[in-house]
């Protein structure tokens, strides 16, 4: 098994591009939902210490809303969809055609939207990276939580935490035209599946 | 103002009255703190897994159940506390996302619980009190000056066991 120690700077650089692509399609996507235009940065690619990760959304007590979903294949690993709560809500006024501010709790009706919305971007996301590898990915069926984020990483986190000390994040951070939606989507992968993607673009 | 001390993910510390002990952001992870009522000495732990049978020489023991309770033991013990008349109380154990098909990566939250209480019992310390379980996360905090240990949610408000 390759070692997330190991990865050389140009390594480093093809799963930051990969991240990219995917991210970009994603972006894409949810821009045309919404019909506002998305900005994304470039795909931060890092090994974080385990319990330096929720300092990445806010610290472990910010409310966010998490989706997840499990992706499995050659190369399993874990998306999460993060959105502080204020975004969230402003996501779910935007998708019902409500005045923005209406949304104060969410309803089965909002955490459904929700979840497609992350469905959508999880498949966007993951296409792109097919046409990259070839390695196909196929997410699960999504769920969604709200909470601390400390508490909704945890998941995550602790499929890492049976392997090591560090998780090996790809995360990508969205904007909407208006600052009403910022969102962070991280890739996880499954720490046998990082020497499976790095083989895939052929970067030794 | 009485110290705040917070304690990380896989992180214990360990402190005297009259600082308080917290940990943000609990879901599937367990606080186990531990309390000296005498002495007014205690520890807070947050653990994020049952057992270190899968884990790597290098891998930081207060990540593990088996492993980072005896930690935690010692050194509250080391700062003044007797063995005895340790308690312990737990919270945490959530399981965040309902799957249908849940894995046992996805229950690990009741496995964490199982696993505290097995291994404060194999070390002869009782367990008074816990709030596990759910679906939601937690915040909690250990007042060393009375052992009074407080847990705070976001939807379902705030208890103190």
């Amino acid at each position: 098994m390759l070692d997330e120690f190991d990865l050389s700077p140009i390594q480093l650089d093809a799963l930051r591009e990969i991240g990219n692509v995917g991210a970009g399609n994603s972006a894409t996507a949810l821009s045309q939902i919404i019909n506002k235009r998305i900005d994304m940065n470039v795909p931060n690619v890092a090994l974080v210490p385990i319990e330096d990760v929720p300092d990445l959304v806010g610290g472990p007590d910010a409310i966010v809303v998490g989706v997840f979903l499990r992706v499995y294949g050659k190369a399993p690993g874990n998306i999460l969809f993060l959105m502080p709560q204020k975004s969230a809500f402003y996501l779910v006024d935007t998708l019902m055609g409500r005045e923005h501010g209406t949304t104060k709790k969410l309803d089965p009706m909002d955490m459904s939207a929700l979840k497609e919305i992350g469905n959508i971007l999880s498949g966007a996301y993951l296409n792109a990276f097919f046409n990259f590898t070839h390695i196909s990915m196929l997410p699960s069926i999504p769920s969604l939580a709200m909470d601390m984020a400390g508490a909704i990483l945890n998941v995550v986190l602790v499929q890492l935490g049976v392997m090591g000390d560090h998780a090996m994040v790809i995360e990508t951070k969205f904007l909407a035209e208006d600052d009403g939606i910022n969102g962070h989507f991280f890739l996880v992968p499954d720490p046998g599946s990082l020497g499976t993607l790095i083989k895939a673009v052929g970067v030794e | 103002m009485a110290d705040l001390i917070k304690v990380g993910m896989a992180d214990y510390k360990v402190g005297r009255s009259p600082s308080t002990l917290i940990s943000y952001g609990l879901g599937s992870c367990i606080g186990v703190s531990l309390y000296d009522p005498q002495r007014k000495i205690g520890g807070l732990l947050h653990i994020m897994l049952p057992d270190s049978t899968q884990a790597r020489a290098s891998d930081n023991p207060a990540k593990f159940a088996d492993t980072g309770i005896p930690l935690l033991i010692n050194d509250v013990i080391a700062l003044g506390a007797s063995r005895s008349r340790l308690v312990a109380k737990i919270a945490g154990g959530a399981q965040m996302f309902a799957f249908a098909n849940a894995t046992d990566i996805m229950r690990v939250g009741t496995r964490n619980a199982e696993s505290c209480k097995q291994i404060l019992k194999r070390n002869g310390i009782r367990v008074i009190a816990e709030d596990t379980g759910g679906n939601y996360g937690r915040t909690v905090s250990i007042d060393l000056s009375t052992g009074s240990y407080k847990i705070k949610t976001i939807d379902r408000g705030e208890k103190t066991i």
